[in-house]
């Protein structure tokens, strides 16, 4: 082999390896080319047994990462994984499969079969002993899980990127495959010319440097050098006549027993291997840990850091010989009650016939269900659902608008221990795509508008309808039943409680920053949260309340509460009117609103369309909360005088945790003029609520969050949170949720803040937001209040160009009077910044305004910093610039 | 001990005799016109000239190299013979005078390709990659002088950007001039984050790194004032600080860049000597992001700028306005 990008040429080995594969006649031998590492850490195992513990008792080979290439890739596809595993005290080595790569070209038609037993060969040849990961790709996925299967003495783990190792009959292969198989194209796409080869190496994302795509080309430049490509295409079983079905289906039915640790790395983006292949695999290997780098494709070992992922994985999860045992304290637990117990209880008590769940329309009366009537409509739906097999673990992605159709959903599934998934429309069609698809849901149940999307994005999952349809479009959406088709299933038995520590709920995080993440919940801790929720805001049985803003919607039943939906379109929340909330107010005499920020604004801002009744209504609240992201005094004030008998309250929580922390208006006063150590700077959040244990872990000079947990006064850090009603994980994000939950029993939120002496929690920005310059560590947000209250500022965003640790700290201002393009800011105005700054200690090198701010769709608040500083970088650097 | 300054007649040359001489330190200065710095020897002579620089070295404990053909324009040979033999000879007749300290005052035009520049480290002089005679021979220069450097003859070099102050002829009063006559264009809107350095500060640096020769020997440092600004608002400063309404039209870089590159060739084909109105370099300077990393520059001199950019600007004003 020659030197290639990436690969140390000691790593590259020859051996010839006797075969006993059916393929070849008696006492064959072929010469095998493989990658490894051995020869680099240290002292290896040795043939024939023996320890391989060093002279100190530690051994020094953790054991061996066996890696298995796909079609048409070779050994070079795993050379990360072979430094990576230097580091990390593994053994790896990375076979080409014969007839791949530089092994032997044999002449013969080697089906999977004949692959898995090559490979036994060749690792009996080889001599490995210990422990042996298999590790995997493509169609050698496929190969190293028929390896795995048959040789489970010394397998320790199982590593699986990008494969498949069950084709659905009833279903097409995917169309490319099919195209490649087609007859005329098969052997002119695979063999005659590199096109099959050069389609694979295109779907790297990003593409890949060309002397990286010039290596894996490299063993395959001749038609006869590719006969290997394509007897893999054609090996691969379609359906259940060809050679191969009987091997594949005995992998595929084997490893339902495999007991070891199993990591999966997807990247979605990828034609063939497609979530719905994933799916399969997670079934068969329920305890598998998964990855999916949202941003990755087929080739997911040169789009993502897959290779030290694998590593940490490894460590995490104890694989191989001296692993430390894993895992920290766990985080608090707290007595279960099922969410919807109190739906039962009322329904049953006196309050039977009052309302439960009210929802406005901007045409006609409202929709209401008394306690008793929800009872029975969700056990109805619970019963539909299990009548068409949905039960404990089933994943049902929610697209209905909140409401009752809605409420009943979510207490049905809980019922029936179905996972709900809930991702919101505000995250656009993209985003929602992303995320559903992501969540690969069993079933999609949804209104008209959802269903049409997820036919045109190709949805995994059934669906149902949440309205009735005509036969026609039901066809059309292949929809099997309505709403109303599940209430009236006969009713099943009644399926026990489920377990409180199994899944519950996958809610989607607002994607303001990155990619939207799905939050897993179990039953136990969305019951912490309906307590925590309870305790903190004394909300139970006799309130009512107006729910205007999603998350905290779900829980109004399972708190006892009355709720209403307003009439607004939930896909933005500042469409919300003083009259639609003062009309859903009233339809239940609510004492208590829900809203966003956003959609205080707006209500605000219509205010001036309220009627007597109206101002009525809205005199009766005793209690308004907002939620979801940062809001100005000015703003709380404005509507204090809208509901004057109410206190105002912001508590602060994310996707992961709703509540963290709360404080009300009054309290908000209090800590801006307390003068105590530590406070200012930030937004404050008030005290942690009842039985949640908040820390920071304080900021290095580089903006990393490196310290000790701790409360220590004015010492800026990551919040961290522990409580019962904090998430269990994240969905398929196995390194995100390690990042997270690094430092147990803590739930690291990404938010830094610090608190002041009274015990206060002050919020400071994102942590991906820090600004590290020369001066020091920066957070953003106590400069932009500090820059907010120049004249003609309506909104401003700090952040960092440069290097880290050098970096220039940029004012970026959306102002009354911006013109359409971005620019740098009049003297005068950058004069004026420069002094609010200069009090802070801070040089601001450069102040630009621009029209708008890029802030998130769900709460049109939180600015997108991360865009804002790679715009302003370039802005900075000369050239030419779009907007922002 | 005495201190020898080259180069003690430009304005940078003359804030660092000044600077030493406040410090208290004999300061001897050496260039072809009168330095005007009150309290220092001065001798005149040129570093082409062996005899002339071996007299100036004599007695000196150490040595302060500013001298330098400092211009867009010129016959190659000049430069080479007044920016890289000048250095040679000065370091040659340095060691032969027991000089230890000497420091070399480079450019961090020694190490730059006409990329933007972000948060940039020093970098390494590279005459072969080098943006003109200036730079090329400037960074020739460089190399010669740190390879000199050994525990016995200490040698430092430091790379001040774009120095500026009252009496500045190289960039001020050439802004101030070109403004008042309409022909000072931002480029793409002067957005692009320059990092300069007020005189002041260059000067303390300089007399810094000599200070801690022992730390900086060896090495290459960038000066600068560490307060990176758009350059349409170092332009402005300059222009309001003289009087001067700031450029308020703007030309998109890469024709600038083009126009720099024929103008500069005609210029120079025309055979006059004066810089040309616009060079390929000038319009590089103008449009691309030329600031850097001083975190090491401030630990190994252990020095900060007294003198901040909007201070700079106001001193700037002072000046201009009892001239008027």
């Amino acid at each position: 082999m020659v030197a290639l990008p990436g690969v140390d040429p000691s790593w590259s080995a020859y051996i010839d390896v006797p075969s006993t594969s059916g393929a070849d006649a008696p006492g064959s031998t072929h010469r095998w080319h493989y990658l490894d590492n051995g020869s680099d850490i240290g002292p290896v195992d040795r043939p024939g047994g023996g320890s391989y513990d060093t002279p100190g008792g530690e051994p020094s080979v953790r054991g061996t990462l066996l890696c298995v290439h796909g079609n048409p890739t070779w050994s070079y596809l795993w050379r990360s994984f072979l430094a990576a595993g230097r580091e990390a005290g593994w053994r790896v080595i990375a076979v080409d499969q014969l007839d791949m790569g530089y092994s032997d070209r044999t002449g013969v038609f080697r089906r999977l079969a004949h692959r898995i037993t090559d490979l036994e060969d060749f690792v009996a040849a080889v001599g490995i002993t210990g422990p042996v990961v298999t590790v995997g790709h493509d169609w050698g996925g496929v190969v190293s899980l028929g390896y795995a299967d048959r040789n489970r003495d010394d397998l320790a783990g199982v590593i699986l990127t990008n494969t498949a190792i069950h084709q659905d009959p009833a279903r097409p292969i995917p169309a490319p495959l099919r195209l490649a198989l087609a007859p005329g194209v098969h052997g002119l796409g695979t063999r005659t010319t590199s096109a099959f080869l050069d389609v694979t190496l295109a779907l790297a994302r990003p593409g890949l440097d060309r002397d990286v795509r010039h290596a894996f080309r490299a063993p395959h430049r001749s038609p006869a050098d590719r006969q290997g490509i394509a007897n893999f295409v054609s090996d691969i079983p379609a359906e259940p006549s060809h050679p191969s079905y009987a091997a594949l289906t005995a992998t595929a039915e084997g490893i339902r027993s495999l007991d070891v640790p199993v990591l999966m790395m997807w990247g979605p983006h990828d034609p063939i291997f497609s979530d719905t292949y994933l799916e399969d695999l997670a079934v068969r290997l329920p305890h598998a840990d998964i990855h999916r780098f949202e941003s990755a494709g087929h080739l997911v070992q040169e789009d993502a850091a897959a290779a030290s992922t694998a590593m940490d994985w490894l460590a995490a999860r104890s694989v191989g010989a001296g692993a430390p045992a894993g895992n920290g304290p766990s985080r608090t637990a707290a007595p279960y009650v099922p969410l919807g117990r109190r739906i039962g209880e009322l329904a049953n008590g006196p309050e039977g016939s009052t309302t439960a769940v009210a929802e406005m329309s901007a045409a006609g009366p409202p929709r209401t269900l008394s306690w008793r009537e929800l009872d029975d409509d969700v056990a109805a739906v619970a019963a539909g659902l299990t009548a068409l097999g949905y039960g404990p673990g089933s994943r049902v992605s929610l697209l209905v608008p909140p409401g009752v159709d809605l409420t009943v959903l979510i207490y049905a599934c809980l019922r029936i221990g179905a996972v709900i998934v809930v991702a919101d429309a505000g995250l656009g069609a993209r985003g929602l795509s992303r995320a559903v698809r992501g969540s690969a849901p069993d079933v999609v149940i949804g209104v008209e508008r959802a269903l049409l999307a997820a036919r045109a994005f190709g949805w995994p999952g059934r669906r149902i309808s949440s309205a009735p349809l005509s036969a026609a479009r039901r066809k059309a959406l292949r929809v099997e039943a309505s709403l109303n088709d599940l209430r009236a299933a006969r009713p099943g038995t009644d399926s026990p409680n489920p377990d409180a520590e199994s899944d519950a709920a996958i809610l989607f995080t607002s994607g303001s920053t990155g990619p939207a993440k799905g939050v897993v919940y179990t039953h136990r801790q969305l019951s912490a949260m309906r307590d925590a929720v309870e305790r903190t805001l004394g909300l139970g049985p006799g309130a009512a309340l107006v729910a205007g803003f999603a998350p905290f919607a779900l829980l109004g039943p399972a708190l006892g509460a009355t709720s209403v939906t307003p009439a607004m379109d939930v896909t933005a929340p500042r469409t919300l009117t003083a009259r639609a909330l003062a009309d859903a107010a009233d339809a239940i005499g609510a004492t208590v609103v829900f809203a966003s920020p956003a959609a205080l604004r707006n209500v605000l801002a219509t205010s001036s369309g309220l009627g007597s009744t109206g101002k009525r209504a809205l005199a009766r609240i005793t209690l308004m909360l907002s939620a979801g992201a940062p809001i100005p005094v000015p703003l709380l004030e404005a509507v204090q005088d809208l509901v004057p008998a109410a206190t105002l309250h912001t508590p602060y929580g994310m996707t992961e945790s709703l509540l963290v922390a709360d404080i009300d208006l009054d309290g908000i006063r209090a800590a801006a003029a307390s003068g105590a150590q530590g406070a200012g700077n930030g937004v404050c959040v008030g005290l942690p609520v009842h039985g949640t244990h908040v820390a920071v872990s304080p900021l290095d000079g580089t903006g990393a969050a490196t310290g000790e947990p701790g409360t220590t006064p004015g010492v800026t850090g990551e919040i961290l949170v522990d409580a019962p009603h904090v998430k269990d994980r994240y969905f398929r994000l196995w390194r995100t949720q390690q990042d997270a939950a690094r430092t147990l029993p803590w739930h690291r939120t990404g938010d830094v803040g610090h608190f002041d002496a009274e015990g206060r929690l002050w919020v400071e920005g994102r942590l991906g937001h820090v600004v590290t310059s020369a001066a020091g560590v920066l957070t953003p947000v106590g400069l932009e209040q500090a820059l907010e209250t120049v004249d003609g500022v309506r909104l401003a965003a700090v952040v960092g160009v440069g290097p880290a640790g050098t970096q220039a700290v940029v004012a970026v201002l959306e102002t009354e009077e911006a013109g359409r393009r971005p620019r740098l800011a009049g003297s005068s105005l950058a004069a004026a910044a420069r002094t609010a700054a200069r009090a802070r200690g801070v040089d601001l090198a450069a102040v630009i305004t621009v029209p708008t701010l890029p802030v998130d769709v769900r709460h049109n608040a939180k600015i997108d910093r991360a865009r804002v500083a790679a715009w302003s970088g370039r802005f900075l650097s000369g050239g030419r610039t779009g907007s922002l | 001990m005495t201190v020898l300054v080259t180069g003690a007649s430009g304005m940078l040359g003359r804030a660092v005799a000044q600077h030493l001489v406040a410090e208290g330190r004999d300061v001897r200065c050496f260039q072809r016109r009168p330095s005007g710095v009150a309290g220092a020897q001065d001798v005149l002579g040129s570093v082409e000239d062996q005899a002339a620089v071996a007299a100036a070295v004599r007695g000196c404990a150490a040595v302060i190299h500013l001298a330098a053909k400092v211009s867009f324009t010129g016959a190659a040979a000049e430069f080479d013979s007044i920016n890289v033999g000048g250095t040679r000879r000065l370091l040659d007749a340095a060691q032969e005078a027991g000089v230890t300290d000497v420091v070399h005052v480079s450019s961090p035009s020694v190490a730059h390709d006409g990329t933007s520049l972000v948060g940039a480290p020093a970098g390494p002089a590279e005459p072969g990659h080098a943006r003109g005679d200036y730079a090329r021979t400037k960074a020739a220069a460089e190399l010669l002088a740190l390879a000199r450097s050994t525990p016995a003859f200490r040698v430092a070099a430091v790379r001040p950007h774009i120095v500026w102050g009252p009496g500045d002829t190289q960039l001020v009063e050439r802004v101030m001039d070109r403004a008042r006559r309409g022909r000072l264009p931002l480029l793409d809107g002067g957005t692009a984050l320059i990092d300069t350095t007020y005189v002041d500060n260059a000067a303390s640096a300089i007399a810094a790194c000599l200070r801690r020769i022992d730390a900086a020997q060896g090495q290459a440092l960038v000066i600068t004032n560490g307060e990176p600004r758009p350059i349409a608002e170092l332009l402005a400063g300059i222009c309001r600080a003289g009087g001067v309404e700031p450029p308020a039209w703007s030309v998109p870089g890469a024709v600038a860049r083009g126009a720099g590159a024929l103008i500069e060739r005609a210029w120079l084909a025309s055979g006059r000597t004066q810089e040309p109105p616009m060079t390929r370099f000038l319009a590089e300077q103008l449009s691309t992001a030329h600031w850097f990393d001083q975190r090491r520059t401030r630990t190994v001199l252990d020095w900060e700028p007294s003198v901040g950019i909007d201070e700079g600007f106001e001193r700037l004003a002072r000046h201009y306005s009892h001239r008027a």
